[in-house]
């Protein structure tokens, strides 16, 4: 049982964002990288599958070289492999060519299963693993929140509006992992120091055949942050909350007309 | 290559009101210079095929299928794909649902070109877009194109654009041909009982946190939820807690959401809730905290125990 998890490098979820210079992207000073919170959802059940089953967890990264960091917190955490495809900053949010970069890198490997989170955070696309799996010509489940796998197929819940969907699938497949999935271990001091000594296997993107920026899929043409929002009318309720409670209908009513 | 194709999305028959939102944006963006084609794959969908029109379809491609009884990504997408081969549409539109979103960029790559997720404006320079969709959890918005790919592929985020009925009629063709090699598939939906209105759908939404201090007192938001006929939501601390399942959840690990109303209860506004819903219309926050971040987003506020605001508000509402 090889898995595959693709993780992805994003400011950390609690980050002030600020515009940068060229009003395309955003400002990098004093931003913390950490891997994206659902690709850990996506490494706990590959490691939970393969301690189970035997067989490799490899993680996969297309990032500038700051993204090892992520790498190698999933190398803590028990993944045995690690793939670093160098680049990505001028592709950043184009789900097509990044899908084009892990597709090259992935094609040659033998994989039972492609985990990847369901979206990376901050550019939250939710594609890069759906047009991965029509890259390698696998079928794909989005947004899973159960996993079962059997021998030669897997059943997974998938989260929709107001149900779940029950899919069933061979493998190999590509999973997009929901949280709920799981409970993500965190990394033992044992496994950050073995983690150092682990290799990373470097690969330019440039040897994949692919030229970045050459021919991009999505471009942003500015970046700009939400308009302030005016001050709300605020309601002192803790003397008479009756009388807040009947202000705060009335206002609704005839003021926004929301109700 | 001109007009704009539209996925229709179908549960049991009934068309999801999110995919009428897309059609009557396509309607409303003159088809981009050409013509508005819904395409709706299903089993026994001849009904709601019809019915299209009035939505701003001009015509209707249906795929109806034993096959297509149930989602599948590959099946689905073969049908737009397929579609899309027959209209040369400028731009592909689907609704920003769980399935939309799914299929999207299933569809996109198997024509080889990008896909734009989650749109809330569309700008149309001559006939292509510009979409304006929130970026870093809504804590800024980009304008991005596909550089000059198309068909465009467009998702647009449910609840932003409006359903318009037209008053048009379309003409229905069948899509014939399909090969429908479907791998995976879903086996069942499971309708999460006495749970109908989803958080992702719904027009208005009140939502407890960390405050509410119980699963017990989601019954509590529960009754303001039914006053207002709205759905119930929550914040990642109170489904963390182990208080409500995570399909409740608002926020940058849970559902973003843009309803006409939403009402924050016990929810203090922690960047990462704030991240999904605060696109919202009307924000309410309930809170004893003053201080409370939830404050500087509200567009009205009560300063108290929500233990105590609430029931007046629910006989307030039913009142009305």
């Amino acid at each position: 049982m090889n898995c595959v998890v693709c993780v992805t490098s994003v400011p950390d979820t609690a980050s002030v964002i600020k515009i940068g210079a060229e009003g395309k992207g955003i400002d990098e000073a004093g931003i913390k990288w950490i891997p994206s919170p659902f690709d850990e959802y996506a490494l706990e059940e590959a490691l939970q599958l393969t301690e189970a089953k035997g067989g490799e967890v490899t993680v996969v990264t297309y990032g500038p070289e700051r993204a090892e960091a992520a790498l190698r917190d999933c190398l803590a955490r028990g993944a045995h492999q690690a793939v670093h495809v160098l680049g990505g900053e001028a592709t950043l949010g184009d789900s097509f060519t990044i899908a084009k970069v892990l597709a090259a890198a992935l094609k040659d490997r033998e994989i039972d299963l492609v985990l990847c989170g369901v979206q990376g955070v901050g550019t939250d696309c939710s594609q890069v693993g759906q047009m991965l799996a029509v890259l390698l010509d696998l079928p794909s489940i989005a947004i899973v929140t159960k996993l079962e796998v059997g021998d030669g197929s897997l059943t997974a819940e998938r989260e929709v509006e107001g149900a779940k969907e029950i899919i069933e699938s061979p493998m190999p497949a590509v999973i997009t992992c929901q949280k709920g999935l799981n409970e993500p271990r965190y990394a033992a001091l044992k496994g950050i120091m073995a983690a150092k000594r682990k290799p990373v296997e470097k690969i330019e993107v440039a040897s994949l055949g692919i030229e970045e920026g050459a021919d991009p899929f999505y471009r942003v043409e500015s970046l700009t942050l939400p308009p302030e929002k005016a001050a709300g009318t605020i309601i002192q309720g803790v003397d008479d909350p009756a009388a807040a409670a009947g202000e705060l209908v009335k206002l609704l009513r005839d003021e926004a007309k929301a109700i | 290559m001109a007009g704009i194709l539209v996925f229709v999305e179908q549960r049991d028959g009934d068309v999801r009101k999110a995919s009428l939102q897309a059609l009557s944006e396509a309607k409303r963006q003159g088809g981009a210079g050409g013509t508005v084609t819904a395409v709706l794959p299903g089993s026994g969908v001849g009904n709601a095929a019809a019915e299209l029109g009035a939505w701003g379809a001009d015509k209707v491609f249906v795929a109806d299928d034993p096959n297509l009884l149930r989602y599948s990504a590959e099946g689905y997408a073969e049908v737009v794909a397929k579609a899309a081969e027959t209209a040369l549409p400028s731009a592909i539109f689907f609704a920003g649902t769980a399935m939309g979103r799914d299929l999207a960029p299933r569809v996109a790559a198997q024509l080889g070109v990008g896909a734009i997720p989650d749109g809330v404006k569309l700008t149309l320079n001559g006939d292509t877009f510009s979409v304006r969709r929130p970026v870093y959890s809504s804590k800024a918005f980009a304008e991005v194109d596909t550089a000059g790919k198309t068909p465009q592929v467009i998702s647009l985020r449910p609840n932003v654009f409006a359903a318009e009925e037209s008053g048009g009629s379309a003409e229905v063709v069948a899509i014939d041909g399909l090969s429908l090699s479907i791998r995976a598939l879903v086996k069942a939906l499971v309708v999460v009982a006495g749970e109908e209105l989803d958080v992702a759908e719904a027009d208005i939404i009140v939502s407890g946190g960390r405050g509410i201090k119980g699963p017990e007192n989601f019954a509590l938001i529960r009754e303001l939820a039914d006053a207002l006929d709205g759905a119930v939501g929550a914040s990642r601390a109170a489904v963390d807690a182990g208080w409500i399942d995570h399909s409740h959840q608002v926020g940058q690990t849970g559902k973003v959401v843009s309803p006409s109303l939403y009402v924050a209860c016990g929810i203090s506004g922690a960047i990462q809730h704030v991240a999904g819903m605060s696109s919202s219309k009307i924000i309410v926050a309930i809170n004893k905290d003053p201080d409370a971040p939830i404050f500087k987003i509200a567009d009205y506020g009560v300063v108290g125990d929500l233990f105590d605001v609430i029931p007046p508000m629910v006989e307030a509402i039913k009142a009305l």
